[in-house]
């Protein structure tokens, strides 16, 4: 869906004749195309209509735009049905079919826009009753421009649809399709405010109570317009929520195709190619097994960017990232969880380097990585039973990752503990305090 | 630990992984029979009697405790080992505390699996790394919230000792028993004893914060 921003951007005056070129139309056109009479889809306010003559006969759009604002006035309104039967009639730029063709077979549509503008009609038929005047005279063309619109809603393309969402927005609100805000709301009390002055006004002004008298036989009309009519708008509204619902569905199913494709038959068509190199394609299958856990079982993006932000979510990267990089499995266990600090933060690089560090020198053929939250502290133990090493004889490039390891945890405050031996694997038990800022954060 | 190989019926409904697992286990178990739903899998372990029943933690008729639940009452001695790819904590809990002896991840090693299947035999608990982590995260979880939980009349249910506490971080890490026992001075026996201990706790507590804990998670 695209976001609503986009067509208030300009204010809702410039929606309005002008168009989006000014009232001077910055774009000219002099001359034709030549070719037939088609609808304009790049420089559309509405259907592409007004575009469409502009290109066809080689005005400015916006000429086009104020002379069918003008007859529409002079019309009382006659020019949006007429604009409309134009957007069913004339094809789209690039299509050979108009959306009328369409409609014809669509028996759904057709009932719903028969239905809309009984709707209308009724509507009407109260408002006459209670005086409408000029009102009935502007409504009720447009009880053709309704049944139009719910045609084209239906059978229109992608975009022609996309843009009476956007126009019918508004109406939205009350139909309960685009979630209410509190800025909405308030528009919807103010207007229904501003009715109920409205209306009070035009009863006052007939303070006639003979004036009244008619009403009992309109309200029996009424009553049977509704019994008759009832059930039957109350089937098509409910048509309306089943198809959205199916869409809704639909939709779903789509993203979870897309998921598939995008990361699983990317996995395994790798892994068909990598088959010879056993290590690469088990790699390959961890990675999309705990990216397909999280998505599943988890309900979390992968690519999520607040992976990060808890110590978890920081033991879940580094086990990641050594996997990814060195092809070693890591088996993380993470228990309680807390919000990162500087301090923390420290903590998971120090252990992110023990575990890089085990993965390119102690030749394990897995490595275990444990992080336990306590209210006091928080410790990771990095773990492999790989084959260990002499502390006392550490070539110097190893003792550069110990020395960094141990620096960075103590100048946090923290303890590192290496416990090591020759054939007996690796332990570094890292432990950092927590601050009194995080530690209330469980 | 019983020296006779231990007899094995195989729950899980793809056929795919049954006959891999059958395959694997093939010498080191006595795969006695298989199954692919709740109810085949109670009237085969009723007929057979195995020593244990692999038992996939989600099967399409009620999942794995359900077959645990029916089997239990009228056939105690039949011990079972769940089995799961998902690893998702509400399921591993569920299904141990329906009675399950231990559970392991689907990836497992074939070596590793029919350890823990001999160990399970024998009346021991078998605890994966992930399920210590589950338990050591269930048990700390708020140790003493006072208002929500109903006060258990046997409160040493509700807690784990320091040592079993100890042993869980040590499973957590990939520690065998055997490399517990050594790192902290006790026999391998005693380390199974406290991981027994810690099953039973995690069946019989009647923390419903376990429950919840484990749904919780779930939404997280």
């Amino acid at each position: 869906m695209e976001h609503p921003d986009r067509w208030h951007r300009d204010g809702p005056g410039h929606r309005g004749p002008f168009g989006r070129h000014g009232p001077f139309g910055l774009r000219e056109r002099h001359t034709g195309h030549g070719g037939p009479l088609r609808r304009e889809q790049a420089d559309r306010l509405g259907g592409g209509v007004a575009a469409g003559i502009a290109a066809w006969r080689g005005f400015s759009p916006t000429t086009v735009r104020i002379v069918f604002v003008l007859v529409t006035l002079v019309s009382t309104g006659w020019g949006v049905p007429l604009y409309v039967l134009a957007w069913l009639f004339i094809p789209a730029a690039g299509a050979d079919a108009n959306i009328f063709s369409k409609a014809r077979n669509d028996a759904g549509g057709i009932r719903l826009a028969v239905g809309l503008a009984s709707l209308l009609i009724f509507v009407l038929l109260v408002a006459g009753a209670l005086n409408g005047g000029w009102f009935i005279g502007w409504a009720s063309p447009q009880v053709f421009s309704v049944a139009g619109l719910a045609l084209i809603w239906r059978n229109g393309a992608e975009d022609d649809q996309a843009t009476l969402r956007h126009l019918l927005e508004p109406l939205g609100v009350a139909t309960g399709d685009v979630r209410p805000n509190r800025r909405s709301a308030l528009r919807l009390v103010i207007a229904g405010a501003l009715m109920a002055g409205g209306l009070g006004w035009l009863f006052s002004a007939h303070a006639s109570l003979a004036l009244l008298r008619p009403l009992g036989g309109v309200l029996l009309v009424i009553a049977a317009i509704v019994l008759a009519l009832g059930p039957w708008w109350l089937r098509i509204a409910r048509d309306l929520a089943l198809e959205r619902q199916a869409k809704a569905r639909a939709d779903e199913r789509l993203d979870i195709g897309a998921r598939v494709h995008d990361s699983v038959l990317q996995t395994l068509a790798l892994i068909q190619r990598r088959a010879d190199d056993p290590q690469k394609v088990i790699q390959l299958a961890r990675m999309q097994e705990r990216e397909l856990r999280s998505w599943l079982f988890e309900g979390r993006d992968p690519d999520e960017a607040d992976e990060e932000l808890t110590v978890a979510g920081g033991v879940r990267k580094i086990q990641q990232d050594v996997e990814a990089r060195y092809g070693v499995p890591v088996e993380a266990v993470t228990v309680g969880d807390c919000d990162l600090d500087d301090n923390l933060t420290a903590l998971l690089a120090a252990a992110g380097e023990a575990t890089v560090n085990a993965a390119k020198w102690s030749g394990a053929g897995v490595i275990s990585l444990f992080a336990e939250v306590e209210p006091g502290e928080v410790s990771i133990v990095v773990r492999d039973r790989g084959k260990g090493f002499d502390p006392e004889a550490v070539p110097e490039d190893r003792k550069g990752l110990a020395e960094s390891v141990h620096g960075r945890m103590t100048r946090r405050g923290g303890t590192a503990t290496v416990t090591t031996a020759p054939g007996e694997g690796t332990k570094v038990t890292l432990k950092m305090p927590r601050s009194s800022l995080s530690a209330g954060r469980t | 630990m019983s020296t006779k190989t231990p007899r094995v019926v195989l729950v899980d409904d793809h056929g795919l992984f049954r006959s891999g697992v059958r395959a694997e286990l093939g010498r080191q178990v006595e795969v006695v029979g298989e199954a692919d739903d709740v109810q085949p899998a109670i009237d085969l372990i009723g007929e057979l009697l195995p020593d244990v029943v692999l038992l996939d933690v989600h099967l399409p008729g009620g999942g794995g405790q359900a077959v645990v639940q029916a089997v239990k009452g009228s056939h105690p001695d039949v011990r079972f080992l769940a089995l799961s790819a998902s690893d998702a904590p509400e399921d591993v809990i569920a299904v141990i505390r329906a009675g399950a002896r231990g559970y392991v991840t689907k990836t497992i090693s074939t070596a590793e699996l029919a350890d823990a299947v001999r160990r399970v035999a024998a009346g021991d608990a078998v605890f994966s790394h992930r399920l210590a982590g589950f338990v050591l995260d269930a048990f700390a979880a708020a140790p003493q919230a006072p208002s929500d939980v109903k006060p258990s009349f046997d409160s040493e249910l509700d807690q784990l000792t320091s040592r079993e506490r100890e042993v869980l971080r040590l499973i957590a890490q990939g520690y065998t028993y055997k490399e517990i026992a050594k790192e902290l001075f006790i026999s391998t026996k005693t380390v199974e004893s406290h991981v027994s201990s810690v099953l039973r706790k995690l069946q019989l507590s009647t923390r419903h914060q376990l429950t919840r804990w484990a749904a919780e998670r779930r939404l997280a």
